[in-house]
């Protein structure tokens, strides 16, 4: 055990879906999940930290003290953190720092949503100074713009193929048939991919994740803590180490929501891209490499990120990632699974909620609870995320 | 007959030259450590190891190749304005400026398929439509395919 290590006592989700009710609901549902998990009662939580929603107006924005209410006043201290996708990580990088501070022992982090249909947009009203309002407005680039952006980059520089996209699709509905959390338990061919609609070529509909209802809470304790509580329950599963790095200037890739990178003219590209040194940060702090994995839960905002996740968590060199696929590396039984969960191929994006619900299932995984998608023997996983405008989000568990 | 106004696009104004026949995107350079910025350096400069305040507004080179590209065919939501009675699908690249070190996306101009574009290949800037609202045209800068035979 590291200095560092905090205890994940409990994880709870509310099921995702297109529930179109008050996405307190379903933070409160995963909540109390959590705590029955963990075994303790709500009114022993010291800390409640939130993951904020942007689209379900002032509650969404003080997340941690709406779920705190909702739970029934405690006194209990809180945040509410917003960081796009990336949220969810936020709020538990609060939660994870309170206790090693010593501030703390028990801290419940709480993600939910509730998202309208069809392509994210911005909020209403002109705001030409907010990049954000600008993509859509000046160039009618969406989040799937991006996506295909990133995956015409691997077509045309390491040869992947539309097949080999549609695969990733293929194994995570896979996966995701035994995950009862998921909102798509559905089996996918090749074939049925690549005669959905074309959304963004070369991707089409069913290789982009759709914007789901959801909720998931994690229970993170003092190992201290954990130890006293679990008493013969066994060792708990480990937060090892939380990456939220930033970009370093040039930031070269183009992501959302710019419309243009940094220069390269004057400072020279660095070692790592970005998405590259969010993985990367996340195994200095912990002192452990990819090889050490068992598994992996990535942001597969579409099939071919999955792969780009590849690359930029070590789990091979660039411009190998389709072999991996193909080899059967990625898949459940294979040598390193990615997305047993079903990823959000089989989830769709609850934002705030999104990053939480990676952690849960690396600790069902670790624990050996993750009924027919079970990594066996799984030692260690690692989760990977992006949030808009520059936030990374990784959080390495260990058993 | 009436009299159009071309105006840029909400959001773009003085981020490229609207009239200019050869038109070019306008970047800010840094007068302390010489890097570039696009659209705007409105913080100070985003090298973190400068300080500079201070930017010389700079024409942009006219010409890069395709970093990446693909289309639109849905109609994006608002605050996008479909400028046609109904959306015709279009492209969008990001093209890298070879001298600057920067990549710009744009629309493609109307007519370019992805058939017709790849990674690496030439374009160069125009400024076209990007919607019409009554008798006011707003214009924003797009990538064309370079004819054969040169820049011409």
């Amino acid at each position: 055990m590291a200095a560092n290590d905090v205890a994940v006592l409990g994880v709870g989700m509310h099921p995702w879906g297109k529930w179109g009710r008050n996405f307190v609901e379903y933070g409160v549902a995963a909540a109390r999940d959590a705590l029955r998990d963990a075994g303790i009662d709500w009114s022993e939580v010291q800390f409640v930290s939130g993951a904020d929603t942007m689209r379900n107006g002032y509650p969404g924005y003080v997340s941690g003290a709406t779920f705190a209410q909702a739970l029934g006043w405690t006194g209990a201290r809180v945040a509410s953190s917003y960081a796009a996708c990336a949220s969810g990580v936020t709020a538990l990088e609060a939660a994870r720092t309170r206790i090693l501070a010593g501030l703390c022992d028990v801290a419940l982090v709480v993600g939910a949503d509730t998202t309208p249909k069809g392509f994210l947009a911005p909020n209403s009203g002109d705001r030409p100074t907010d990049p954000d309002w600008l993509r859509f407005r000046l160039l009618g680039a969406t989040n799937p713009t991006y996506f295909a952006l990133a995956a015409r980059r691997r077509m045309d520089l390491y040869g992947a193929t539309s097949e080999d996209f549609a695969k990733v699709k293929v194994k995570n509905a896979a996966n995701g048939l035994a995950n009862p959390y998921a909102r798509y338990q559905k089996a996918y061919t090749v074939e049925e991919v690549l005669g959905s609609p074309m959304v963004a070529d070369p991707l089409h509909l069913f290789e982009i994740c759709a914007t789901s209802d959801g909720g998931a809470a994690v229970v993170l304790t003092s190992m201290e803590y954990a130890a006293r509580h679990a008493g013969s329950a066994g060792a708990p599963v480990r937060v090892a180490a939380v990456s939220t790095v930033t970009p370093t200037y040039p930031n070269t890739i183009i992501d959302l929501p710019d419309m243009a990178t940094d220069s390269t003219a004057v400072v020279a590209v660095g070692e790592r891209t970005f998405k590259e040194s969010i993985a990367h940060a996340a195994y200095e702090e912990a002192g452990i490499g990819p090889e050490d994995l068992s598994l992996a839960e990535v942001y597969d905002l579409s099939t071919a990120l999955e792969l780009d996740w590849y690359e930029d968590i070590g789990l091979c060199k660039r411009g190998e990632a389709e072999r991996l696929l193909n080899d059967g590396d990625t898949q459940l039984g294979g040598r390193i699974p990615v997305n047993a969960s079903g990823g959000l191929a089989c989830f769709g994006e609850a934002v705030p909620a999104q990053a939480i619900a990676q952690v849960c299932e690396v600790t069902w995984q670790l624990r050996g609870q993750a009924t027919g998608r079970q990594v066996d023997g799984a030692t260690a996983g690692i989760t990977a995320n992006q949030g808009l405008f520059g936030h990374g989000s990784s959080v390495l568990l260990r058993r | 007959m009436t009299t159009t106004t071309r105006v840029p696009a909400l959001g773009a104004e003085g981020w490229f030259t609207p009239d200019d026949p050869e038109p070019a995107l306008l970047g800010m350079r840094c007068t302390t450590c010489g890097t570039y910025v696009f659209p705007k350096a409105d913080f100070g400069c985003p090298n973190p190891a400068c300080v500079g305040l201070a930017f010389d507004e700079v024409r942009l080179s006219r010409f890069g190749t395709v970093w990446s590209y693909t289309d639109a065919r849905y109609q994006p939501p608002a605050p996008y304005v479909v400028p046609t009675e109904e959306h015709e699908p279009f492209c969008i690249a990001a093209v890298h400026l070879a001298d600057e070190g920067l990549v710009v996306m744009g629309q493609m101009v109307p007519g370019v398929t992805v058939d017709d574009l790849r990674v690496g290949l030439p374009v160069e800037l125009v400024v076209d439509t990007l919607f019409t609202e009554g008798e006011v045209e707003h214009v924003i800068w797009k990538w064309k395919p370079v004819t054969e035979g040169g820049a011409d």
